[in-house]
């Protein structure tokens, strides 16, 4: 059994990543990458709280995945969502006062975030404790890394540094919308539709090669 | 603090246009996209969200007050806040098929889905960090809703017209909806400094 299960556990890993990125290709948990990524570091400080979350309870649900009544499996699953996220709010604000700053609401607000009570009901109240905890992680990170790239597009332009460093120097004039509100959904949607078009792109060169190969 | 009639509506025109929950603080964007394609259907949403979030504002206001302050367990506020707003919906669900046959057919849809609607949460938890007295957090739950329901309002209505226009194909769906969203959000800046 363990040589079968190693490469899905991988598969399972990257398909978080890449292939059903949550931000990019499902977009699920639209709030709160809209509002957390006017700066790299904020992106990268909600992607690993949601991540956090998104192991401890793929891991738990899936423990108790034969316990919990078909019925009431929908309040089952917040209430262990959000114990893990009751704890990372704590954690951060007992070491990370800065981000529990800066993220404020939002850190409550990851109860709601769809992409975990999503996995939660699509893949770990079907599959085993391993297999979910990857799912989990890989879902994480695919969100952490869609984060990351957004704050770091609209820090970059918004404010004219990356990750606190100011990198285009005192003569660059900050386009400061970016770091407002409309620049999220803006930069958002641009970056999706980019992400649409190389797809689509790779997509089209790997049909036409099948096709010569064929 | 007690309230008089130009304060409420000050209040109101904070609460919908200068601080909208969609435009300014992002609060509510999944059902805000995902319903949003047809006028009608995203007028019954903001409806529904309105009748919840008017009802969540007093029950989670009530319930922090008078059941979480005096057991000090006050840290269970999120935890404590979804499952009166989960339980809320379902008697809203219940009633309303009930006894209230009409509103049901119109909003009855859109009910389960408001549960995990991030505003109503974030609503319930503005109120307690905003320290608002009842009446104004259930005044703020109610406004808040309604500056939901003019922003799914307006997008509905220009995502209608995009239907017809011509769109890259890589920016057609959610690409060009957030793109939409962003212009929204600059007009909406032009209410900043209205009220304080």
């Amino acid at each position: 059994m363990p040589k079968a299960n190693k490469p899905s556990l991988r598969g399972v890993f990257l398909n978080g990543v890449f292939n059903e990125n949550p931000t990019f290709r499902l977009v699920l948990g639209v709030c709160p990458t809209l509002a957390s990524t006017t700066a790299a570091l904020n992106g990268v400080g909600m992607g690993l709280a949601a991540t956090f979350v998104l192991v401890g309870s793929n891991v738990v649900i899936s423990l108790l995945r034969k316990f919990i009544p078909d019925k009431v499996r929908i309040p089952a699953f917040v209430v262990v969502i959000c114990t893990f996220v009751t704890i990372v709010q704590m954690l951060m604000q007992a070491f990370l006062p800065p981000l529990y700053d800066a993220l404020g609401i939002f850190i409550p607000l990851i109860v709601v975030n769809c992409i975990i009570l999503a996995r939660a009901e699509a893949f770990a109240c079907k599959n085993g404790v391993l297999a979910s905890g990857m799912d989990g992680l890989g879902m994480g990170l695919g969100f952490t890394l869609a984060l990351t790239l957004i704050g770091s597009v609209r820090e970059l332009i918004g404010s004219g540094s990356l990750f606190g460093m100011n990198l285009l120097g005192a003569a660059y004039e900050p386009m400061l919308l970016l770091v407002l509100a409309p620049g999220a959904f803006i930069t958002f949607g641009l970056i999706l539709g980019g992400i649409n078009a190389i797809t689509a792109r790779s997509q089209k060169k790997k049909a036409a090669k099948g096709g010569a190969s064929a | 603090m007690t309230m008089s009639v130009s304060g409420v509506l000050l209040f109101m025109v904070s609460c919908v246009l200068v601080n909208n929950y969609i435009f300014s603080r992002f609060l509510g964007c999944c059902p805000f996209l995902g319903v949003s394609s047809k006028v009608e259907t995203a007028t019954g949403m903001g409806m529904a969200v309105m009748f919840v979030m008017g009802l969540a504002s007093l029950f989670t206001w009530l319930v922090y007050h008078y059941v979480l302050v005096p057991l000090q367990l006050t840290y269970l506020d999120t935890i404590a806040f979804i499952l009166v707003i989960a339980a809320l919906v379902q008697f809203v669900e219940m009633f309303m098929k009930k006894s209230m046959k009409a509103l049901y057919n119109a909003l009855g849809i859109y009910l389960p889905l408001i549960t995990t609607n991030c505003a109503v949460l974030g609503a319930a938890i503005l109120n307690i960090t905003e320290s608002y007295s009842l009446i104004e957090a259930v005044l703020n739950g109610v406004f808040s809703a309604a500056g939901f329901l003019l922003a799914i309002t307006l997008m509905a209505g220009v995502r209608e017209r995009l239907e017809s226009s011509n769109i890259p194909e890589s920016m057609k769906g959610f690409p060009i909806s957030l793109v939409t969203a962003g212009l929204l959000s600059i007009a909406f800046m032009g209410f900043a400094g209205l009220v304080k």
